[in-house]
């Protein structure tokens, strides 16, 4: 790649949710604002290599994106009437200096998250106006048609404008319920990227993992007090720190327990550590932690141990016993099985699994942890028809590859 | 804005019958708050009729056009600045009235 190629590369990264929503703030429509910024970024691609890149990226986009906006709407010659129907606040002044909750940027997501919109069109719509994301990159990502993404996002543009649904940051009192939509959206993109699902994918999507980590960054720095937004990210990075060593050089995932520890990501560890501290602290003053900075901590305890064997195992189901109260699903309750199983042996924990049938018999990771448990116990031919059963819903290729791998030894 | 805010009711689960004090203060404060345009409660489905004079004759037809379980009891039109502030007044006027409640913006 080229030192303009990165740098375009890189400005649309960095670049292009500030555009985007820069433009959406002055002229109130995401249609025109998307079309403009690609514009611009368009330009950006034809001319930076023949005349070097400007020096400000950011600046040169969001001036051209702007050109390119006044050009169309002069061209469709009906301004007045887009202003009318724009449905959204406009204004004229520049852009405000980048305050904490005024962001363009926060504004953007928190319209695209908005709970007016059906959840699968949020997720499209951040990945598209906020992620940048093309519509057959979202398409791929959850394996979905095209036409289908396209379909979503343009309905929600739509509703947007002709419900008039704001372009602002909630009220304080809406905010903490508004925020766990948003965190909700990241969580899932992050989740795809981290399992990805599909025959053709790669296992683990780098692309909608960094995405998910970079948008809420992009929250915690403009909400730097809300507990949950600082827990989802810890979440994330602890996660994403086990990366290299999750995934064998033969496309098999490599569980936890017998991971290259010190493969893992000493950087991003550090700085996951480093917010579940933090968070620690509030709930020592008083601050009761929500689901995502639990799951943090429990992923703190076992990027803290150097070896499977020194994991703090009871400290780990104390966690499990607070999500539960916080988060009483039966996913919740199968991963806390697999921490008694290592306190009190596999017949506790399979007893406490075999109770979650009725609710998790359709979902992968039950089968896959009642074989594992039924394996330990010595039970051969049960552990290989739930080794079966995990092989034949999972979706993702490198853990059908380890199950198989697994189920197989059984002999 | 506009919006068009409709009142469902469940035939077989039908909302309370005892709310007409409480819709009326809520009504009061509409028209303080400035969001009120109009109002109406509508009687029951079996009273509509459907009229279809797009072929050679009217014909007219005894009930709803379309028969369901859930049907259209009354209905406001709101002006509010966005559907931040219409959702606020419909989580509201959901309890008020003891129903469901759908918001939809006029064209």
């Amino acid at each position: 790649m080229s030192d303009v190629d990165e740098v375009i590369t890189r400005a649309h990264r960095t670049e292009w949710a500030r555009v985007v929503a820069t433009l959406t703030r002055r002229f109130g429509d995401l249609d025109l604002a998307e079309e403009a910024a690609a514009e611009a970024f368009a330009i950006a691609v034809e001319r930076w290599p023949a005349d070097g890149a400007p020096p400000n990226p950011g600046a040169w986009l969001t001036t051209t994106a702007n050109h390119k906006a006044i050009d169309r709407i002069r061209r469709e010659g009906k301004r007045a009437e887009k202003q009318q129907e724009a449905g959204m606040a406009h204004d004229d002044d520049p852009p405000e200096p980048h305050g904490v909750i005024e962001d363009d940027r926060l504004r953007l997501i928190f319209t695209c998250c908005h709970p007016a919109l059906a959840a699968q069109s949020r997720l499209a719509l951040t990945l598209r106006m906020v992620g940048g994301l093309s519509v057959p990159e979202i398409a791929r990502a959850f394996l979905v048609a095209e036409s289908a993404v396209g379909q979503r996002i343009t309905r929600a543009k739509a509703k947007i404008k002709a419900a008039r649904i704001p372009y602002r940051v909630p009220s304080a009192e809406d905010l903490p319920a508004r925020v766990s939509g948003v965190l909700a959206v990241l969580f899932l993109v992050f989740n795809e990227g981290y399992l990805a699902t599909g025959p053709d994918t790669d296992p683990v999507r780098r692309d909608l993992t960094a995405e998910a980590i970079r948008l809420t960054r992009l929250i915690r720095a403009l909400l730097p007090d809300d507990g949950e937004v600082a827990g989802l990210l810890a979440l994330m990075l602890l996660i994403e720190a086990r990366r290299p060593a999750r995934v064998s050089t033969g496309g098999e995932l490599v569980p936890l327990a017998e991971q290259d520890r010190g493969a893992w990501d000493a950087t991003l560890i550090a700085e996951g550590h480093g917010l579940v501290r933090e968070r620690l602290a509030a709930a020592a003053a008083g601050v009761a932690p929500g689901r995502y900075q639990i799951l943090a901590a429990i992923n703190a305890v076992h990027t803290s141990a150097r070896d499977i064997r020194d994991t703090d195992w009871s400290q780990v189901l104390a966690l499990y016993d607070q999500l539960v109260r916080v988060d009483p699903s039966p996913v919740v309750a199968l991963n806390r099985a697999i921490a008694v199983a290592e306190l009190d042996g596999p017949d506790v924990a399979l007893a406490a699994v075999d109770r979650l049938e009725d609710r998790l018999a359709g979902y992968h990771a039950y089968h896959a942890t009642r074989a594992d448990l039924l394996r330990r116990l010595g039970r051969g031919g049960q552990s290989r028809a739930a080794y079966d059963k995990a092989v034949e819903l999972a979706g993702n290729t490198a853990e059908i590859a380890y199950l198989t791998r697994r189920r197989g030894q059984l002999g | 804005m506009q919006y068009l805010v409709s009142v469902i009711d469940d035939k077989v689960d039908p909302g309370s019958t005892d709310r007409q004090p409480a819709i009326s203060a809520f009504n009061e404060r509409l028209i303080a708050d400035g969001y009120w345009v109009f109002a109406g409660g509508l009687a029951d489905t079996d009273s509509a009729t459907v009229v279809d004079n797009r072929g050679e004759e009217a014909v007219f037809s005894d009930g709803p056009f379309v028969e369901t379980k859930e049907y259209l009891a009354g209905f406001w039109v709101w002006e509010a600045p966005d559907l931040d502030v219409a959702l606020e007044l419909a989580t509201e006027a959901s309890k008020v009235c003891d129903r469901k409640i759908e918001v939809r913006p006029f064209r």
